[in-house]
C-alpha cells in the first residue's frame, strides 16, 4: 500500500486514517462513560497517536537520497500545506498561544499577523525559486548561488543556532505534555518525547517526515478546533464562534473597566508566595493601547516574525519536495490555510475562557465569587495541587479579584475543555494534539539541522566522494546527536517556551532573509556579500542581544528594540553589509548570473543537477 | 531562450511581486499604525472592534487570499510568456 502509486491514493489513506481516528476518540467516549479512569484515556490517546506517527515513520524507510532528502519530489500541493502546517505549528502555538492572547491581548496577537504574515515573503520571493534551484538544503543554496564552501559554511550556522534554539523548545513541550499525560517525571517524559520524534524520522528522512506531519496535522486540528466549537455550542456561545463572539468581547470590556485592571506589584507577589511563570490578568483583552510607541512595538514584533518564518530553513525546505515550480508556490498558500484555521480559533478560545471565567452571569465563573467556594471547585482544586494555578486573597474581603487569580497561561487551552464541563475524553484529546504539533515541528528543525550536517558539511565539504550508504549512514547519526543533545538541553529548562522560540526567529532573519532573497532578486549580489551579510547580521544581532536580554546584560533597549525583536538590528546590519561589500567586490561571473536568470523561470530543468 | 523573452517574464514578475508587497505591507503593518483609532469603530455584523478584528481574523485571512491570488496571476505570467511547468493535470 505504501508502494507504486501511492501518492495517488493519498486522499484515501488519509480520509480512511481521519476516520479511523475519530473512531477512536468515540471509543474514548463511550470507555470514560463505562468507568475507564481518565489517567488510562490519557495515556491511550498518547500511545495510540504515537503508535501511528512510529508505524509510517518505519513504512516509509528508504535508501534512496532523493527520498531522503526531499521525499523524491512527489508531495502533492495540498498534502505538502497540511505537512508544511503541522511543521511550522509548535508546541507554542498550540499550548501557549491561547494563553498569550488570553493575558496580553491586543498587543500579543502581534504574533498571530507575523506567523501568517511571512508566508506572503515566503510565496512571493523564495519558495518557487529555491524549488527551481533544486537543492536538498539551504546552504545548499548559498553554497551554489554564491560559491565557495565558506559562505555555505556561514548558512550552516546560522541554520544550527536558529533551528537548536527552537527545537529545544519543542522537546521541552513534549516532555512536558508526556509527562502530564503518562504520569512520569519531565525528565522522562523529554526522553520519551525524543524517542517517539526520532522514530518518525530516522528511517525514512523527508519522506517519513512528511507523511507523518500530514498525520500530525490532522490530529492536532481537529484536537483544537473539536473543543472550541463544542465549548461554544454548550455555553451558547453560537454555532461558529468566530462569528458570533462580538458580544462577548464587548462584554469583556465591560467587566474589566467594571473590575479594574489592578497591577500587583512585583514585592506583593512575591511575599504572597505566587509561584514562578503564573499570570493574572492586568491587560485590555481587545483594546488596542495608545501611542506610537506601543503602535511600534506591535509592528516590530510582526515584522520580526514575518521575516523569520522567511528565513526558517526548516519551513523553505518542505517547498523543495513539491514535483514542480508552480505546485511550490500553491503549496504555500495551501500552508497558509491550514494554518489559519489554527490560528483564527485561538483568539476566540482565548474569549470563551475569559468570558466563562470572568462573567458572574456565567455558571462556570471564579472571578468575583468567594475564595473559599472558588477553593472546592474540582478543576481549581487539581491545577491549584500541581502549583499551575495559584490565590492570593490581596485586599482580604474574601471574595475572589481579577488580580487576585493566577494561572499559568497554557492553563487557557488545557483546562478550558474541563471548565466549560466537556468530558475528560477531550482533554485526552488535547494532549494528544499538543503532543502532535511538538513533535512535527521538533521533527523538522532535527531534520533540517541533520541533513546540512550530513549534506553540506559532511558530502559537499568533507568527502565530497562518499558513497550513498556512507552519507545517509551519517544522516542517521546526526539525527541522533542532535536530538539527544537538544533532549539534553530542553531536561535543563533554562527559558520560557516563548522566548526561545522567538529567539529563533530573529537569529534566522539575521543572517539569511538577505542573503537568501538578494540571491535570487540581485544579480550583482556576491559571495563577499553574502558572507558579510550573514556574519555581520548574525554577530550584530547576538552582540543586541546578550546586551538587552534580561538574563545577560540587561541594559535599556533602544527604541522599543527588546530581547525579542532584536532581529530588526541583525537584519538591517545584514543588509547594508551585504550591499555595501557586494558593490565593492567584483560583479558575479556570467555562470552565476545564468543560473540566476534559470532560476526565475519556471519552465526547464533544477539548477543543481544531483548525482 | 531569447533574453528579451526572459526580461519580460521578470518585468512582469516584479510587477507582481511589487503589488503583493503592497498589500502585504497594508494588511500588515499600516492598518496596526491605527490600531488606537481603530479602536471605536466596529465590525458591521460581527461587532468587533476594527483594530481587534483585524488581527485575530482579518489580516489572516487577507493573507490567504493574497497568496492564492498571486499565485494565480503569476501563473498566468508564466503561461503567457511560455515558461510555465505546470502539467495540466495538476490540482
Amino acid at each position: 500500500m505504501f508502494k507504486g502509486k501511492f501518492v495517488d491514493n493519498l486522499p484515501k489513506i488519509y480520509g480512511f486514517y481521519t476516520g479511523g481516528f475519530l473512531l477512536f476518540f468515540f471509543a474514548m467516549m463511550i470507555a470514560e462513560k463505562n468507568g475507564v479512569s481518565a489517567k488510562m484515556i490519557g495515556i491511550l490517546f498518547l500511545t495510540f497517536t504515537i503508535a501511528i506517527y512510529a508505524l509510517i515513520g518505519v513504512l516509509s524507510r528508504t535508501m534512496n537520497v532523493s527520498e531522503y532528502y526531499v521525499s523524491g519530489r512527489e508531495v502533492p500541493t495540498v498534502f505538502n500545506g497540511m505537512a508544511t502546517a503541522a511543521d511550522w505549528m509548535s508546541g507554542a502555538s498550540f499550548v501557549a498561544m491561547a494563553g498569550g492572547i488570553y493575558y496580553g491581548g491586543y498587543t500579543y496577537m502581534a504574533f498571530l499577523v507575523g506567523w501568517t504574515g511571512g508566508y506572503v515573503l515566503v510565496s512571493t520571493l523564495l519558495a518557487p525559486y529555491l524549488r527551481k534551484f533544486g537543492c536538498y538544503t539551504v546552504p545548499d543554496f548559498i553554497g551554489t548561488r554564491y560559491g565557495g564552501n565558506f559562505a555555505r559554511f556561514c548558512a550552516v550556522l546560522v541554520l544550527v543556532l536558529a533551528s537548536f534554539t527552537y527545537v529545544t523548545a519543542q522537546i521541552n513541550a513534549t516532555g512536558t505534555i508526556a509527562s502530564r499525560a503518562l504520569g512520569i517525571p519531565f525528565g522522562a517524559g523529554v526522553w520519551v518525547g525524543l524517542i517517539s520524534i526520532l522514530l518518525c524520522s530516522m528511517l525514512g528522512g523527508m519522506r517519513a517526515v512528511t507523511w507523518t506531519q500530514v498525520a500530525q496535522y490532522i490530529v492536532l486540528i481537529i484536537a483544537y478546533l473539536l473543543p472550541i466549537f463544542w465549548i461554544s455550542l454548550r455555553g451558547d456561545f453560537g454555532l461558529f464562534p468566530h462569528f458570533t463572539l462580538g458580544s462577548e468581547v464587548a462584554r469583556i470590556a465591560e467587566l474589566e473597566a467594571q473590575y479594574g485592571l489592578v497591577k500587583n506589584t512585583a514585592a506583593a507577589m512575591k511575599a504572597a508566595g505566587v509561584p514562578g511563570g503564573l499570570s493574572y490578568i492586568s491587560t485590555p483583552h481587545a483594546t488596542a493601547p495608545e501611542g506610537a510607541m506601543a503602535a511600534w512595538k506591535f509592528i516590530s514584533l510582526a515584522i520580526c516574525m514575518m521575516v523569520g518564518t522567511a528565513s526558517l530553513p526548516h519551513i523553505l525546505m518542505r517547498y523543495f519536495t513539491t514535483p514542480n515550480v508552480t505546485s511550490a508556490r500553491r503549496s504555500v498558500a495551501w500552508s497558509l490555510f491550514f494554518i489559519f484555521l489554527l490560528y483564527f480559533s485561538a483568539p476566540m478560545l482565548a474569549t470563551l475562557s475569559k468570558i466563562m471565567l470572568i462573567d458572574p452571569n456565567q455558571a462556570t465563573s471564579i472571578i468575583g465569587k468567594p475564595i473559599d467556594q472558588v477553593m472546592a471547585i474540582e478543576w481549581v482544586k487539581n491545577w491549584i495541587g500541581v502549583k499551575q494555578a495559584f490565590i492570593v486573597d490581596f485586599n482580604n474581603d474574601g471574595i475572589l479579584q481579577l488580580n487576585e487569580w493566577f494561572m499559568r497561561g497554557d492553563v487557557v487551552v488545557l483546562a478550558t475543555p474541563e471548565v466549560a464541563g466537556l468530558p475528560y475524553v477531550v482533554s485526552g484529546l488535547v494532549a494528544a494534539g499538543g503532543m502532535a504539533a511538538a513533535m512535527s515541528t521538533a521533527d523538522g528543525l532535527i531534520l533540517a539541522m541533520a541533513n546540512c550536517i550530513s549534506h553540506d558539511v559532511y558530502y559537499k565539504m568533507i568527502d565530497p566522494k562518499a558513497d550513498v550508504k556512507k552519507r545517509l549512514l551519517i544522516a542517521r547519526l546526526g539525527l541522533v546527536i542532535i536530538g539527544v543533545a537538544a533532549a539534553y538541553i530542553a531536561s535543563m529548562r533554562l527559558t520560557s517556551i516563548l522566548g526561545a522560540v522567538a529567539w529563533a526567529f530573529d537569529f534566522a532573519m539575521s543572517g539569511l532573509f538577505f542573503p537568501l532573497v538578494l540571491g535570487v532578486w540581485w544579480k550583482r549580489a556576491t559571495r563577499q556579500g553574502a558572507i558579510a551579510g550573514m556574519l555581520a547580521g548574525l554577530i550584530s544581532g547576538t552582540w543586541y542581544l546578550i546586551y538587552v536580554g534580561p538574563t545577560f546584560m540587561n541594559q535599556t533597549p533602544w527604541l522599543g528594540i527588546d530581547n525579542l525583536r532584536f532581529g530588526i538590528i541583525g537584519a538591517s546590519v545584514s543588509l547594508v553589509a551585504m550591499v555595501v561589500v557586494s558593490l565593492a567586490t567584483e560583479e558575479p561571473d556570467a555562470a552565476t548570473q545564468k543560473m540566476v536568470d534559470d532560476i526565475r523561470i519556471p519552465s526547464g530543468r533544477t539548477v543543481i543537477k544531483h548525482t | 531562450m531569447a533574453t528579451s523573452k526572459l526580461e519580460a517574464h521578470w518585468n512582469d514578475t516584479k510587477g507582481l511581486m511589487r503589488i503583493t508587497l503592497a498589500l502585504w505591507f497594508f494588511f500588515s503593518i499600516v492598518i496596526f499604525m491605527f490600531g488606537y483609532q481603530l479602536n471605536s469603530v466596529n465590525v458591521p455584523l460581527l461587532g468587533y472592534p476594527l483594530s481587534y478584528y483585524m488581527c485575530a481574523q482579518g489580516s489572516l485571512a487577507a493573507f490567504v487570499i493574497l497568496i492564492f491570488w498571486s499565485s494565480g496571476k503569476q501563473e498566468e505570467i508564466d503561461m503567457k510568456h511560455g515558461v510555465s511547468d505546470a502539467e495540466k493535470t495538476e490540482d
